[in-house]
Formats: C-alpha cells, sequence, structure tokens
C-alpha cells in the first residue's frame, strides 16, 4: 500500500472492516457525502450506502444514544465526532449508558460502538477544536481508550477496536493527519501488534519517555536531540491508555531508571499521573528520580496564538530529560 | 433508506397545521407562506400582521438599513480576505445572511440582550460592537475580545445549540427581576434573542431551551437562521417539517420570515419582541435564507451542493432588493450609494490595518482568567514557567529554541 497519511490509513482501516463485517456501520455529521471534515470517511458512502454510512443529525447525544441501540440489535457503529470538544453533548450517552451496558445486563448485553474522536491542539484552531479529553475517558471504568500514532498504527488498531465487543474510544491526533507512514503490501491486521500492548520506539538506557498521539513524534525528536547531548533517551508508545501495558512500561523504568510522561492534556489529574503512580509502585527500588510529567499547564485550551506556549515542545521535553537525568 | 421506511415516515409528518396554537402573545402563525415585506424585486408589499411593525420606519431608517447591509457585508468580505492572506485562522461569512441579522438585530432596544452563534458578525453590529473585536477570536488571539455586558451582547458560542439555554436562563432571571410587561402598554420590559442555525434544532440543548421557555413563558425570542445547511448535511438531515413548525409542539408560536428581507425580518422580530417584553412569554422565528458561501473558509462546498442552488438565490439577494427599492421610492439617489460605498472601503480599510496591528497575546497571559480567585498551584505553574522562559538567554520570553 506504500506510503500513507495517517488519515487515508484509517480511511482503509474503516474500508476494510465494512468490507469484512456487513455489520460495521459508520455515522457521524458530515461523514457522508462530505467524508468527513478531515475526509477520514472519504468514498466510503459512495461505496457502502446511505445505510451504512449514515450523516446523522447534528446531535452527539443522538450519535452515541443512537450507536447503543444499533449496537444491541447486533451492529456495530463506529461513531465519529467532529472535534474533541464537541464529545460533551454526547459525554452522558458514553459514560453512563456505553460503559456501564455490560456490567449492569451481567454481561448479557454488549455493545460493541468504536467513538472516534480527532483530538488534540497544534493545527491553530478556534476554542473546542484542538482538546485532550482522554483522561476523562480513562477514568471511566468499562471504557478502553486507545491513541494511534501513526499510519500503520491507525490502520490496524481501528479494525482492532471495531473487532473488539468492548466500547472504544479511539484517539486520532488531528495533527498527525497528513503525515506518511509506509503500510507494507499484503499487511493485515492479523499480523499487528496486540491492540492494547505498548511499543518500545527506541530502545535507550538512560531515561524513558511514555507518550502517545500527538506527542509520540515529540518524544522521538527530542530522544534523537538527546542523544546528541550524550543521553540515551527509551521513546515508548503507550498506543493504549486504558488499560495500560503495564510490563512493558515497568520494563522500561526497571532499565533505565529514570521516567518522563508527555501528553498535550493538562498534567494534573491526566494520565501522567496515573503512570506516574503506577511507575512508583512497581518500580520504586529501580527509580533514580521522581516521574516528571510534561504536558499542557492547568488551563483551558488557550486561542491558537499561545498554543504553541500552551502545547509541550521539544524544549519542554528535553528539558524535563535534563531535569530526571541529573537529579 | 429503503423506500418503505421513507413512506411511512413521510405519511406521519403530513401537514397538520389546521389550528394555530396561540399563546400569550400577538404573534400566530400557522401559515406556511413566509412573511415577506418586500419583494426580491424590491417591492413593498403588505401583510395583515406584521406591517405594522415597520410602518413607522422613516426614510433614514430605511437607508440606515441599506447601509447596515452594505457595511457589514464588506466586513465580510475583508475578514474573508483576510483569512485567505493567513492574518486570520478561519472566518465564518455571513454572505446571503445579512438581513436576517440586521433586521433582528435593529428591532431591538438596549435593553434586550443577545446570544449568538458563531456567525452573527451583522447582529453584533447592530449592537455597536466594534468589527475589529470580532477578529480575535478568528485570529486566534483571544476567545472573544468584548464585554458582553457592554453591548448586551454575548460572547460568540461554538458549541453547537448551548446559548439557547444561557438565552432561556437569562430570560428567567429578566422574569425575576420584574423586567417584563413594564411600561404603560408593557412595552419596556426587557426581552432576549437567542440565535442559532437550523442544524442546531437537532441538538438537545435546543430542544430543551424551548421546554423551559415555554413552560416557564421565558422573555426569550428563539431566532433560527435556516440558511439550508449544516456543513455539508442539508436541511432535511434536521427536520421533516418545517422549522417553524416545532415550535406548535412546545407549546409557543412559530413564524416563518424571508431571512433575505430586512424590513420582514425586522417587523417579525419586534413583534415577538413585543410579546415577550410584555409577558407573552416566547416566539421561533425561523429567517429562510442561504448560506451563501463555504461554511468557513476550511469548507468546500463543491463537494456537496449544486451550483444551481446557489445561482438561484443570488437572485433574491439581501442588499439588492433594498437598493432597488430605495432607488425606485426616490428614498435614496445613486450620491447616497456612493457615499456608502466609500464609506464600506474606509471602514475595510480600517479593519484590515487593525487586524494586521492586533498584539499577539503575551505568553503568561496563558494563566489569566481562569479562576477569579487565582488558585496557589496554577500561580506556582505560572512562576515556574516564567522561570523557564527566561532560562533561554538572552532572548527572553518568546525566544525559545536550543
Ligand atoms: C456540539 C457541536 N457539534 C459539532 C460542531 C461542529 N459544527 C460546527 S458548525 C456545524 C454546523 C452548524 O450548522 P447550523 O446550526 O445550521 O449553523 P450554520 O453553520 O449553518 O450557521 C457543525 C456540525 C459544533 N460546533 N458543536
Ligand atoms: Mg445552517
Amino acid at each position: 500500500m506504500g506510503q500513507t497519511t495517517l488519515a487515508k490509513a484509517i480511511n482503509m482501516g474503516l474500508r476494510t472492516a465494512m468490507e469484512d463485517d456487513p455489520k460495521v456501520l459508520v455515522m457521524g455529521e458530515d461523514v457522508g457525502r462530505l467524508g468527513g471534515v478531515f475526509r477520514v470517511t472519504d468514498g466510503l458512502q459512495k461505496d457502502f450506502g446511505e445505510d451504512r454510512v449514515i450523516d446523522t443529525p447534528l446531535a452527539e447525544s443522538g450519535i452515541i444514544g443512537t450507536a447503543v441501540g444499533l449496537a444491541l440489535r447486533g451492529y456495530r457503529p463506529v461513531c465519529e465526532i467532529q472535534f474533541d470538544g464537541f464529545v460533551f453533548p454526547g459525554f452522558d450517552q458514553i459514560v453512563s449508558q456505553v460503559a456501564k451496558m455490560h456490567y449492569r445486563s451481567l454481561g448479557k448485553v454488549r455493545v460493541p460502538i468504536v467513538i472516534r474522536i480527532p483530538f488534540g491542539g497544534g493545527i491553530g484552531a478556534v476554542e473546542h477544536h484542538s482538546e485532550s479529553p482522554e483522561a476523562l475517558f480513562a477514568h471511566t471504568p468499562g471504557l478502553k481508550v486507545v491513541a494511534c500514532s501513526n499510519a500503520l498504527d491507525g490502520y490496524a488498531m481501528i479494525q482492532q477496536a471495531i473487532a473488539s465487543d468492548d466500547p472504544y474510544i479511539f484517539l486520532e491526533p488531528k495533527r498527525r493527519y497528513w503525515e506518511k507512514a509506509e503500510i507494507p503490501d499484503g499487511f493485515s491486521v492479523g499480523a499487528a501488534d496486540p491492540l492494547h500492548s505498548a511499543r518500545v520506539l527506541r530502545p535507550g538506557r538512560d531515561v524513558s519517555v511514555f507518550a502517545y498521539g500527538p506527542m509520540v513524534r515529540t518524544a522521538i525528536q527530542a530522544a534523537a536531540v538527546a542523544e546528541g547531548e550524550g543521553r540515551s533517551v527509551e521513546v515508548v508508545d503507550l498506543r493504549s491508555i486504558s488499560p495500560l501495558d503495564l510490563p512493558v512500561i515497568t520494563g522500561s523504568v526497571a532499565r533505565t531508571g529514570r521516567a518522563v510522561t508527555l501528553h498535550e492534556a493538562p498534567v494534573s489529574f491526566g494520565v501522567g499521573a496515573e503512570l506516574a503512580a503506577r511507575i512508583t509502585e512497581a518500580c520504586f527500588y529501580s527509580l533514580e528520580a521522581p516521574v516528571l510529567r510534561v504536558g499542557g499547564f492547568d488551563v483551558p485550551y488557550p486561542p491558537a496564538r499561545l498554543e504553541e506556549e500552551y502545547l509541550p515542545d521539544l524544549d519542554r521535553v528535553l528539558d524535563a530529560i535534563d531535569r530526571v537525568a541529573s537529579y | 433508506m429503503s423506500d418503505s421506511l421513507v413512506g411511512a415516515a413521510a405519511a406521519q409528518v403530513a401537514p397538520a397545521h389546521a389550528d394555530p396554537i396561540h399563546s400569550q402573545g400577538t404573534v400566530a402563525v400557522a401559515d406556511p407562506q413566509l412573511v415577506r415585506l418586500l419583494t426580491p424585486e424590491g417591492e413593498r408589499l403588505d401583510h395583515p400582521e406584521y406591517s405594522r411593525y415597520a410602518a413607522d420606519l422613516t426614510d433614514a431608517d430605511l437607508r440606515g438599513f441599506y447601509r447596515d447591509l452594505v457595511l457589514v457585508r464588506r466586513i465580510d468580505v475583508e475578514a474573508t480576505a483576510l483569512q485567505r492572506q493567513g492574518e486570520l485562522g478561519i472566518w465564518a461569512s455571513l454572505l446571503g445572511q445579512e438581513a436576517a441579522q440586521i433586521g433582528s438585530g435593529r428591532a431591538m432596544q438596549p435593553q434586550d440582550f443577545v446570544f449568538p452563534t458563531y456567525r452573527e458578525h451583522g447582529v453584533a453590529w447592530t449592537r455597536g460592537v466594534d468589527p475589529i473585536r470580532l477578529l480575535g477570536l478568528f485570529r486566534g488571539v483571544d476567545q472573544g475580545g468584548w464585554d458582553p455586558t457592554e453591548h448586551n451582547f454575548h460572547l460568540y458560542t461554538i458549541v453547537i445549540g448551548a446559548q439557547t439555554l444561557h438565552a432561556t436562563g437569562y430570560a428567567m432571571g429578566i422574569q425575576r427581576d420584574g423586567a417584563v410587561g413594564q411600561g404603560p402598554d408593557g412595552d419596556q420590559g426587557t426581552a432576549v434573542v437567542a440565535y442559532f442555525g437550523d442544524g442546531a434544532t437537532s441538538q438537545g440543548d435546543v430542544n430543551e431551551s424551548f421546554v423551559w421557555a415555554s413552560v416557564f413563558n421565558a422573555p426569550v425570542v428563539f431566532f433560527c437562521q435556516n440558511n439550508q445547511w449544516a456543513i455539508s448535511e442539508p436541511l432535511a438531515r434536521q427536520s421533516r417539517i418545517p422549522l417553524y413548525q416545532r415550535a406548535q409542539g412546545f407549546g409557543f408560536p412559530g413564524v416563518r420570515v424571508d431571512g433575505n428581507d430586512v424590513l420582514a425580518c425586522y417587523a417579525v422580530t419586534r413583534a415577538a419582541l413585543a410579546t415577550a417584553r410584555a409577558g407573552g412569554g416566547p416566539t421561533l422565528i425561523e429567517a429562510y435564507t442561504y448560506r451563501m458561501g463555504a461554511h468557513t473558509t476550511s469548507d468546500d462546498p463543491t463537494r456537496y451542493r449544486i451550483a444551481a442552488d446557489l445561482e438561484a438565490w443570488r437572485l433574491k439577494d439581501p442588499i439588492e432588493r433594498v437598493k432597488a427599492y430605495l432607488a425606485r421610492s426616490g428614498i435614496a439617489d445613486s450620491a447616497y450609494f456612493a457615499e456608502i460605498d466609500a464609506e464600506s472601503d474606509t471602514l475595510a480599510a480600517d479593519l484590515r490595518a487593525q487586524c494586521l496591528a492586533m498584539p499577539d497575546p503575551a505568553p503568561l497571559a496563558l494563566f489569566d482568567h481562569v479562576y477569579v480567585d487565582q488558585t496557589a498551584l496554577l500561580g506556582e505553574e505560572r512562576t515556574a514557567y516564567a522561570a523557564y522562559l527566561d532560562s533561554f538567554e538572552p532572548a527572553g520570553h518568546g525566544g525559545k529554541g536550543r
């Protein structure tokens, strides 16, 4: 399949899933004729019809709530939320209904819904278009939360999430939609890593950096710069936020003794906080320094001309690596 | 969708408006016709119910409408150009919706309060908001640079429909202040106008606001600009009945007005406001219009709609008809039109210059206004970030980079 953008890769993943299983539906605002505002569903309505690729009324609670009903009837809805900041009208349905259905029914009812959310900032957008709400969902038992960082993962992970019988929050780093990666010819999802596995992208000896989604690329860049400064940085792409792949995470820290967590979302009460606690519990005797968290400040996502200040960048990651290494 | 499904649904929504509901107010409409006072050709029409709300307009008022329409279109054109040149991140054009916004905006009194979406640049104009203040959000320097209480014009709301509930709550506050039904004829009360689009009518928040406004008889006017599109989705994705008819089910009157007719929009809004002011409760106004441009500068409408529709609507242009009327009736002449053109060019040049001169916010502004009472922790975060920025010598703040 060659060099493919993340947006196109997810598109192909959706297409494959729809071909494989006639119960898979795509639904959301502008996903049909327009192909989504990021074109992730481009061409799907044309090929699979309006019954399977549904331009919904403008109502997120409706999108999620009707997806629950469709799932109860045996369908596998893939819902697109147009932007991160617009998931909240559907939050009640996600948290109170989707997340709890299996539990409440004592396992008799499954709601295999995938909720795709383009998330994160860095595209110069107006308010509500750049948020990182992953911790809210990861804090909700019953939901699985994953984030792809590259085209190959986008292609595979969307298919894996759709195939799973659990409900998913599927986070897509919107500012990476147009970055390309190689999808080998004949690659099939059967050959992919398990959905909830973290991946060591770059081995290192001195510091482990844990990232996901849009920040993975930043972490890789930081590791390359750090190497020039004589530091060996290991980069782990979490891929799965809930559940966390603890063996890979703690294995990394056991080797390096130092950990930096990295995400765009505000630091306080975030995914990094959970990682820090887990690492401290599991790796207490290997740690040479406290776990440092790098992330957005504890403020609402700012206007676009401040987002470079808000978003963790290469310098802030390197600064944390310096601090944790010289502790 | 299969034909059988369509058939069944269509049967259920056969027109059923024989019995107009008429709550306490003066506005009762079951007529599916548009209220129109000015034809696309610029001829004045009489309307049994609404003409009287435009009857006292002076020639100066009418020229003023024309001026408003031309100036807000010019502001819009300039903002679109500024976006194309990279000075704004995005712009949501009001092209085609000028009459709906100027007509409704000019129908308000100073004490009234407005809750806009992100497209109400024309309404902002009528409330005296300096156009440069509108650009901040789109340039990315702020999230609404005007003081809502100074203009009785709330911040733009991007989350679709949310503001309709705010409007309703605000109206409930007006009731509790005893500010409804004041003056000898109940004509000095205060009312609220909530703006929203056709797409927004599907949102739970909007439907909840209808319920609340209805049961509490709140002094709010719901002003829906049905521009036929919610990004790529046509109205048929949101409703199978005319939107104004929704009001009936909630227990208050609804009216459909020609949204490209500034006089009709003025009259209908003024009537609905009079009802609300006097304690007669809410009205839904559906201003039937068309989004002549893209949804925003990020959108490409050629992917989902046909040029022929656009052409048909071009003939209903909201400005041309006023111009034709003013010229034909001798209320304005070519010298006046030229004067307004010149004024609009000056306004645009001014807006451009101010936009280019708009400073970026200082980095530490990130931490401002999060709370009324700044927390100690956030204060420390700010201090730490300031120190971090200072560590990049010698450039100092903003001079990052290794
Ligand atoms: C809750 C929410 N969901 C989705 C969006 C994305 N969005 C922005 S504008 C828009 C369409 C709005 O259509 P309409 O209400 O008709 O207003 P118009 O833009 O035509 O003025 C959508 C879906 C949003 N802003 N808020
Ligand atoms: Mg619309």
